[in-house]
């Protein structure tokens, strides 16, 4: 099927709209915010909880948003060519335009309530887009692994930005960080750093979390490019910048984020010279770039900080391409597979021209933007505060690694003799080639011209990390002279290529040694099949279908409770005499007890139910002589409503069948249970008497009864006015369970096949 | 169950029980009563005639489905409290006639009856479904 036959729906042309009207809206802050002010949007949105939909615009936010939105067009363009023909292409742009708003409202959030919601939206769209081809299991259960990593991180946010914003006095994010220095001398500082930590490198897949990212390559190409590559994952990076401010620049968090950072991203790098299909190889080298930014991050120098600014512009202009690249190549010739191609620069011209404009930006070739960065990061690396030796030489290794896997991506599948592909290749449609081109060329653009096109975003998102007041930053340029970062530059080169020259044989020994070491994959199953047994393990314990075995349970716990609290409260209460009442009142309470003893030991259901008819109607006499007849009324009613229905039921129940009740430990069980819980009950009637009743309601509604409510029957009263709500709610329990009650009879296993039947014969047998 | 002395007792007791019931429903607003109990007792006056004449007759006599008399009574009592809205109450607001608050010579109409008629056929519909479900399934 060639794409350019197949047609997408116009009207999906028109999600196109809104990613274009965001990045000019967002342009048009740029000067603004370049020139150090902020920006911010406020609606009341729980009012009593400190809730507020509140967004705030400096320099960080918006180099986001900018990105999210200006990404966000190309890829909703590219995606329309790519899905040409899907059924669901609608479905996939609208899942795709909810995460960019919610990627939007991630990086804008001011209230940290705010940030949270929009954060599990993210995990959310993501989660549906990365298992959008649903009739590939592979592709379910790595959607589904990608929301439990990331969704576990963001329970322990949700906990951390709420300590977090009780330690500072706001839910603000602003006022949080300029609280910061209470915020790092409060108790609680580590823990909010963990909580908030979790969050931050499950959602950025940093070691060990880093599993599920390369898994998310299930997802179709444009998603991988957009949200596993240019802003989601980069959505833990900026929540630690965010927090840059308030919980940075302590022993912890420089250590961490260090070690965490230079651990994923070496790592990462070996694993991407493993693989031979481009996706996952670009999928390790994000995992690279996300942990040199948080490796960075854990610094408070103002050169490490412009090192991160500029590598996440830098980083999401080259990896959107290769992975909008790597996906044309699929979509054209069939394949990703490295081996299976070759030769496409001239049958692809333009996808060839973007790729190679990327992957060198991606090494670090003068003059383009990665250039930059790359100097950047090594600057930076020589000025961190943890161990500059240990910082540079893992950044060293880590690029050069990505040099080879720029050559590898830019080389292999476009020079050299013609692949053995699936499909005959030509290039891809326009939609498909320009949003790579045009972010290729940005990032030469920037290259070239960092102070004009760079500088006043940078200088504004640095100074937001940082928390300063004034926008500065470390001065952006091409040429530095001599000196240390231009040696390592070129040092990182000739390894690169070295690397490339050997890259077959470097693989399969990679490939060897990884063999050998356990997979964080494994790890995952093996943690979710522990889990699922726990589950079923608990489910057989407590869910045992006999009716009978969860009364005992429910009544073991009862009493229990109650006896516990009792004695540990010290409330057991014992009557010192014998209370003086009326001898008619004895003979009722003398007829309960023996009807519950014809109850306990009746030899058949019905005896046992009429006995229990009785007990009930007594306490109904109780009532009646204790002056509250219409509790006593409706009492009565509902014994012989009780009655009627059981009776009714039980000529339908089987035979008692023998299950663990019926031998003599059943029985004397059951009996131990059943006088603890009415010793317990009695106890605490004892007890509670001990009090003097608190009257203030019922005082409340004797004096309002008739002016409030025009009713002099106070318990109706309250029925129908005073708590009508109750009482609404309440109805509307008791029709819904009647309809439970009518569809569990008539729908019983073996009823519904004759139901069926019947019907058909009264449709008549013409089918 | 066929037994002359059920039926005729039944005849006489469930019109009683009937009228006692809606007697029930009307006073409770003043005096022991109200919409829960006098349902109760007309539920039991129809289970009455169920186990002496079968369910049958009572669904013949009851002309509505128990289970679109549960609904019904719901949406009135939902009604009752959309009352108060209406006049910029809170929901479930009491609203009375004004005649009646006026002077006590009116007749006492209010929302809080038209909530209790409803509570009232929820009750009596919803147990009934229940009893009539069980009195129909086969032994």
């Amino acid at each position: 099927m060639a794409a350019s036959a197949a047609r997408s729906h116009p009207l999906t042309a028109l999600v196109l709209v809104l990613p274009g009207a965001l990045t000019v809206w967002f342009a048009t802050m740029l000067p603004t915010v370049a020139a150090g002010e902020t920006i911010r949007y406020a609606v009341d949105w729980v009012a009593g909880l400190d809730v507020a939909l509140s967004f705030y615009i400096d320099g960080l936010s918006l180099l986001f948003a900018l990105l999210i939105s200006l990404i966000g067009f190309f890829i909703f363009l590219y995606a329309r060519s790519y899905l040409a023909g899907d059924p669901h292409l609608g479905r996939f742009m609208l899942y795709l335009s909810l995460f960019m708003l919610s990627m939007l409202g991630v990086v804008l959030a001011d209230n940290v309530v705010t940030l949270f919601v929009f954060w599990e939206l993210t995990s959310l769209t993501s989660y549906l887009l990365i298992g959008y081809n649903h009739t590939d299991p592979k592709s379910r259960r790595n959607a589904l692994q990608a929301l439990v990593v990331t969704g576990t991180g963001g329970l322990a946010l949700l906990a951390g930005l709420i300590l977090l914003a009780l330690v500072a006095g706001s839910f603000e994010l602003s006022a949080i960080n300029a609280a910061g220095d209470a915020v790092r001398a409060h108790d609680w500082y580590l823990g909010i750093l963990i909580l908030v930590l979790l969050g931050a490198f499950t959602k950025s897949a940093q070691f060990p979390f880093h599993f599920w990212l390369p898994n998310a390559m299930a997802a179709p190409t444009p998603v991988s490019a957009y949200l596993h590559s240019a802003t989601m994952v980069k959505a833990g990076v900026y929540l630690m910048a965010r927090v840059h401010p308030s919980l940075g620049n302590t022993e912890v968090w420089l250590w961490t984020l260090t070690i965490a950072g230079a651990v994923t991203a070496v790592w990462a790098s070996i694993l991407a010279l493993r693989q031979t299909d481009l996706k996952p190889m670009l999928a390790y080298t994000t995992l690279m770039a996300l942990g040199t930014l948080t490796l960075f991050l854990a610094n408070t120098s103002e050169v490490a900080i412009t090192a991160v600014v500029v590598f996440i512009l830098v980083h999401s202009f080259y990896k959107a391409t290769l992975f909008m690249v790597a996906g044309a190549i699929d979509h054209e010739a069939g394949t990703r597979e490295i081996g299976r191609l070759g030769g496409l620069a001239r049958l692809m011209p333009f996808t060839c021209l973007a790729a190679a404009l990327a992957a060198l930006s991606m090494a670090g070739v003068p003059p383009f933007a990665g250039f930059i960065g790359k100097e950047l990061v090594y600057k930076g690396a020589l000025a961190v505060a943890s161990e500059p030796g240990f910082v540079a030489v893992a950044a060293l290794a880590a690029n050069a690694m990505m040099v080879t896997v720029a050559a590898i991506v830019a080389i292999k599948p476009f020079l050299g003799p013609k692949g053995d592909t699936p499909k005959k290749p030509h290039e891809a449609p326009w939609t498909m080639w320009i949003g790579p081109v045009v972010l290729a060329v940005l990032g030469l653009a920037c290259g070239l011209a960092p102070a004009l096109l760079l500088s006043g975003l940078v200088e504004a998102g640095v100074s937001a990390i940082l928390g300063l007041d004034e926008p500065t930053s470390y001065p952006l340029q091409l040429w530095h002279g001599v000196n240390l970062p231009l040696v390592m530059s070129g040092v990182t080169v000739a390894l690169g290529a070295l690397l490339f020259w050997q890259w077959p044989r470097v693989r399969s020994a990679i490939d060897a040694a990884c063999r050998r070491l356990p997979a964080a994959d494994a790890l995952y199953d093996g943690c979710m099949k522990r889990l699922v047994d726990l589950a079923e393990w608990q489910t057989a314990l407590l869910q045992t279908g006999s009716q009978r075995h969860y009364v005992l349970v429910v009544f073991a716990t009862l009493a229990a409770g109650l006896g516990v609290t009792l004695i540990v409260r010290d409330a057991v209460v014992l009557p010192t005499a014998m209370p003086q009442v009326a001898f008619y009142k004895w003979a009722v309470v003398g007829l309960i007890i023996a009807a519950t003893l014809v109850t306990v030991f009746a030899r058949s259901r019905l005896t046992a139910i009429c006995a229990l008819g009785v007990i009930g109607t007594s306490v109904a006499l109780l009532f009646v002589m204790y002056g509250a007849p219409d509790v006593a009324m409706t009492q009565l009613m509902v014994e012989i409503l009780i009655v009627i229905i059981v009776a009714l039921v039980m000529l339908r129940l089987p035979a008692f069948r023998d299950d663990g009740h019926g031998d003599r430990t059943g029985h004397i069980r059951d009996a131990v249970v059943a006088i603890g819980t009415g010793i317990a009950i009695s106890l605490t009637l004892l007890a509670v008497l001990q009090y003097p009743l608190d009257r203030r309601l019922t005082d409340y509604f004797e004096a309002n009864s008739y002016p409030e409510a025009l009713g002099r029957n106070i318990v109706n009263v309250i029925l129908v006015d005073f708590r009508a709500i109750d009482t609404f709610g309440e109805i509307a329990v008791v029709a819904i369970a009647g309809l439970a009650c009518f569809a569990l009879i008539k729908l019983r296993p073996g009823r519904r096949s004759a139901a069926v039947e019947k019907e058909a014969a009264a449709s008549g047998g013409d089918d | 169950m066929d037994s002359l002395i059920l039926k005729t007792g039944t005849r006489l007791l469930t019109a009683l029980m009937l009228v006692f019931s809606i007697f029930l429903l009307f006073r409770g607003h003043n005096e022991p009563g109200g919409g829960f109990i006098g349902s109760l007792v007309a539920t039991t006056a129809f289970c009455l005639y169920a186990i002496a004449f079968g369910v049958t007759e009572v669904r013949k006599a009851l002309v509505i489905d128990p289970k679109i008399l549960s609904i019904v009574g719901l949406a009135l009592s939902l009604l009752a409290g959309l009352m108060a809205i209406v006049q910029g109450d809170m929901f479930l607001t009491g609203v009375w006639s004004p005649a009646y608050v006026d002077g006590s010579s009116a007749l006492p109409l209010s929302s809080v009856l038209v909530f209790d008629v409803g509570v009232y056929l929820v009750v009596m519909g919803a147990v009934l479904t229940v009893v009539f479900a069980i009195e129909e399934d086969k032994l």
